[in-house]
């Protein structure tokens, strides 16, 4: 299964990969609409929250409109959505996100976009057996 | 994992039955800030539907949902108008903030119609789509007057802009064949599934005056049409009644913002956070996703309120065999079970395996929602029987024979301990030996409703008919009678044992529709934790929590997330009855109705209490219409205020003894048991009486129970039929 692995020692807060996430996905450079989210911790430490594909959203979603794809990610059907954020509230790491431009959630997908924009290698793609 | 399978064959020989009878073309509308704008009425006598408009004034003073409902009804009827006539309707309505998805709990449908049981009017909420639905597919509510000449269903298809009234004579009676068979005719592809959602009742239904509406919804995990139950006050009844099969509703495309709020980001916030609560709060607090609302039982048994052998006692030695551990065996856990959209609360429990010992269905294996604490304590402790597996099976066949399972429990405890006392014998009963925690003899008399033959008919008419029948028929004591029939205004009670709390008492016998559990539940505040000990503070608990529990039946809500679960610090940021009212929860229902309807008037708790005020003081007024109303009938039999029986006296007389030395100033040592109960009787008689003069003044009614011309002009309904109705009453 694709994931993103973070490694926050090496994050420099640049916030490049939230960016690209969202530009990649909404059209938007607009950090609120990430599935990537970088906060400061202060003593220039940065927190990183990304989606660890873990499933448990399969199991709270009314409408099946969250699945596994052949590659393990977890996937939103946007058109089966009924925009209800159970997924958000039950999210074991809290990183599903919302914005009131839309009614779906935003979920990130591995696509490892921002993998490829992060100058440190804080965050990487790897591809988990099971 | 469906437990029903419509055939090919069968589809087909329902739709060869089908003839429009009539039909109505309209273009759905844009639902616009919670409303649609407009109400479906449907009259199936003389085969008439057509859209009536909701205005500005309607939405200010009444909201939506009951206070729809009751605004409609009160234009269809007089004060003359019976249960059976054709003139009374069935009217259903969800409420501006009833279809939002993000925000637990926000599903729910309101049904009033006027009673065979009470004679007045009722009201009954419900889970399931079909209110939401409605409101999408262009209706805020719908009426359903007349009676058919043969029978019929409803459509309203969203979708197409068509309602239709079609003939019916295929479709099966019960609940749980009746709503699959409309999802499998409805939805032309497995994805529409999820828009179909039905209203019906049952064979049962016809043949008492307890039947129930059974509001389905689809469950794509589980392949199979559930249902939940507006129970209370015989709807289900009223539509047999009209020869009405099914009303149905077809809505696909149900989307987040379905409801055009005004503002989306405040609704979206509000519940990401309340889903974050219950996912961290529920499982150790009431844990109401694993245990659905029985796991109370054991809550209740230990603080001697769950009702054993007809409200006799408080708890049983028992009681641990109908606890939830013996339910979770038959439950099936792999998805979410909210009753709409994104409740995460997710009470609804679906029962699975359920091989049925009895009935027309025996020998299958069903699937069954609930059961809930009602229908656990009412069927299983009220009646003695401490068995999962009847309490289950009853549970499926009062649904889909479209039977109100709190009515049928209270009424078959009724008729066990007139059993046992004598009052009715085996020749009486046809052979049924009604001891209590006769489970047999319990589900076949379920079958004599479902059959329309047999005493369980009689059970099935409700305890004020069979306390008359029993008095004037087999020569019963008709005081004892009184004494022990649970019943008030013609409804029966739900579960709870309410001798040691005077304010729920008052909270029962005072509930505009009849003593049903959700206008007010003080038992703890009032008996266990003592925060209202005088009758004023009862008199403003029994002001507060019941108009702020009306107001989610204006809006389409769910009680259960307001306090059956609490944010992490609602006991440390606040306590006593200010914890009680949870008011980071009801700040979360002032923002999010002003951020559906945009009503920037709406700014505090207070401004919420007010739109409740209107409403159920309209409904108070209702009743007098309707020939009730005013404080005679607010009276309440002594099972529910004390001890009837020296028995039951002895069963707690340490308890009774401290009370009266304490509160009557009696040397009980000095008594027989009798003289004691008596006097105990007198004072707690009093005291009743005493709260009820308390109520009154507060709600702004004379001492007759009715809202004075000041109230009602205080409320903006002084409309010149309400005027006069009051006129009428106060001055003759």
């Amino acid at each position: 299964m694709k994931v993103l692995v973070t490694n926050e020692e090496l994050c420099i807060g640049c916030h490049l990969c939230e960016d690209v996430c969202s530009q990649a996905w909404y059209k938007e450079m607009n950090r609120a609409k990430s599935s990537i989210r970088i906060t400061s911790l202060g003593n220039a430490e940065w927190g990183m929250a990304v989606c660890a594909q873990c499933g448990e959203c399969i199991d709270i979603c009314p409408t099946n409109a969250l699945y596994r794809d052949k590659s393990g990610v977890v996937r939103l059907n946007k058109k089966e959505c009924v925009g209800c954020l159970s997924c958000v509230g039950f999210c074991p790491t809290s990183t599903m996100y919302y914005h009131e431009d839309y009614v779906e959630p935003i979920k990130c997908i591995s696509c490892g976009l921002c993998t490829k924009e992060c100058p440190t290698g804080a965050i990487t793609i790897e591809v988990l057996s099971g | 994992m469906g437990a029903v399978e419509i055939t090919k064959d069968r589809i087909e020989q329902i739709e060869a039955g089908h003839k429009v009878l009539a039909e109505f073309r309209y273009d759905p509308p844009q639902v616009e800030q919670g409303y649609a704008g407009q109400t479906l009425y449907v009259n199936v006598s003389d085969n008439v539907i057509s859209a009536r408009p909701v205005d500005e004034g309607m939405k200010n003073t009444f909201v939506g949902g009951r206070g729809f409902d009751l605004w409609l009804l009160w234009n269809a009827v007089t004060g003359d108008t019976k249960w059976d006539s054709p003139g009374n309707e069935v009217v259903i309505a969800a409420g501006p903030m009833g279809g939002i998805t993000q925000y637990p709990g926000t599903g729910k449908s309101i049904a009033v119609t006027i009673s065979p049981l009470t004679g007045t009017v009722v009201d009954s909420n419900v889970g399931g789509y079909f209110g939401p639905l409605l409101k999408f597919a262009g209706f805020d509510a719908i009426e359903v007057q007349g009676i058919a000449e043969e029978e019929v269903i409803v459509l309203v298809d969203g979708n197409d802009g068509l309602v239709q009234i079609l003939t019916a004579p295929e479709e099966s009676v019960n609940s749980h064949l009746l709503s699959e068979e409309m999802v499998a005719l409805f939805a032309q592809k497995p994805q529409e599934k999820q828009g179909v959602s039905s209203v019906s009742a049952g064979v049962g239904a016809e043949h008492t005056r307890v039947g129930c509406l059974n509001f389905s919804f689809y469950d794509p995990r589980r392949q199979a049409v559930r249902l939940k139950q507006a129970g209370r006050g015989g709807i289900g009844t009223v539509l047999r009644k009209k020869r009405v099969k099914a009303l149905v509703v077809k809505y696909v495309g149900l989307k987040g913002d379905s409801n055009h709020p005004a503002d989306l980001l405040t609704i979206q916030e509000t519940g990401a956070k309340m889903h974050r609560e219950i996912y961290e709060r529920d499982p150790i607090m009431f844990e109401m996703r694993k245990d659905g609302t029985n796991h109370l039982t054991k809550i209740m048994n230990d603080y001697d309120i769950l009702p054993v052998h007809n409200f006799r006692y408080g708890a049983h030695p028992e009681a641990e065999k109908i606890y939830s551990p013996h339910f979770q065996e038959y439950f099936e856990y792999s998805a979410p079970d909210g009753c709409w959209y994104g409740c995460t609360l997710a009470c609804a429990k679906f029962a699975t395996g359920l091989e049925l010992r009895s009935g027309p269905y025996k020998g299958q294996t069903v699937t069954v929602d609930g059961p809930e604490y009602e229908t656990v304590a009412g069927i299983g402790a009220n009646c003695g029987i401490w068995d999962a597996h009847a309490v289950l099976e009853a549970n499926f066949y009062c649904d889909t024979y479209g039977i109100d399972t709190i009515s049928f429990a209270t009424a078959m405890a009724f008729a066990m301990e007139c059993y046992e006392e004598g009052i009715l014998n085996r020749e009486v009963t046809g052979g049924l030996e009604l001891n209590f925690g006769n489970a047999d003899a319990m589900l076949e008399a379920l079958h004599h409703m479902g059959r329309g033959e047999g005493f369980g008919v009689i059970i099935g008419q409700g305890i004020r008919r069979m306390k008359q029948l029993f008095a004037e028929e087999y020569g019963a004591n008709a005081q004892f009678l009184q004494d022990i029939g649970m019943e008030a205004k013609g409804l029966e009670y739900s579960e709870y044992v309410t001798k040691e709390s005077l304010a729920q008492q008052g909270g029962y016998g005072l509930a505009n529709k009849g003593p049903q559990h959700d206008e007010a539940w003080l038992i703890f505040m009032d008996a266990v934790n003592n925060q209202i000990p005088t009758f004023e503070d009862k008199a403003e608990a029994l002001h507060y929590f019941p108009m702020w529990r009306t107001w989610f039946g204006l809006n389409g809500l769910c009680k259960l997330p307001w306090n059956d679960v609490e944010p992490a610090d609602n006991r440390t940021r606040y306590s006593g009855i200010d914890a009680a009212r949870v008011p980071e929860h009801v700040q979360n229902y002032v923002e999010i109705f002003r951020a559906v309807t945009g009503r920037e008037d709406v700014q505090s708790s207070e401004d919420l209490i007010h739109m409740s005020e209107i409403v159920y003081n309209f409904q108070r007024l209702f009743n007098l219409k309707m020939g009730f109303g005013t404080r005679e009938h607010d009276a309440i039999p002594y099972r529910s205020v004390g001890p009837v029986t020296d028995v039951e006296y002895e069963s707690r007389a340490e308890r009774y003894d401290g009370q009266l030395r304490e509160h009557v100033g009696l040397d009980p040592g000095a008594m027989t048991t009798q003289e004691k109960r008596l006097a105990l009787r007198r004072f707690r008689e009093e005291q009743y009486e005493k709260l009820i003069d308390a109520v009154y003044r507060r709600r702004g009614w004379d001492e007759n129970g009715i809202p004075t011309l000041e109230t009602v002009r205080t409320l903006g309904i002084d409309f010149p039929d309400v005027v006069e109705l009051i006129e009428n009453h106060t001055n003759g």
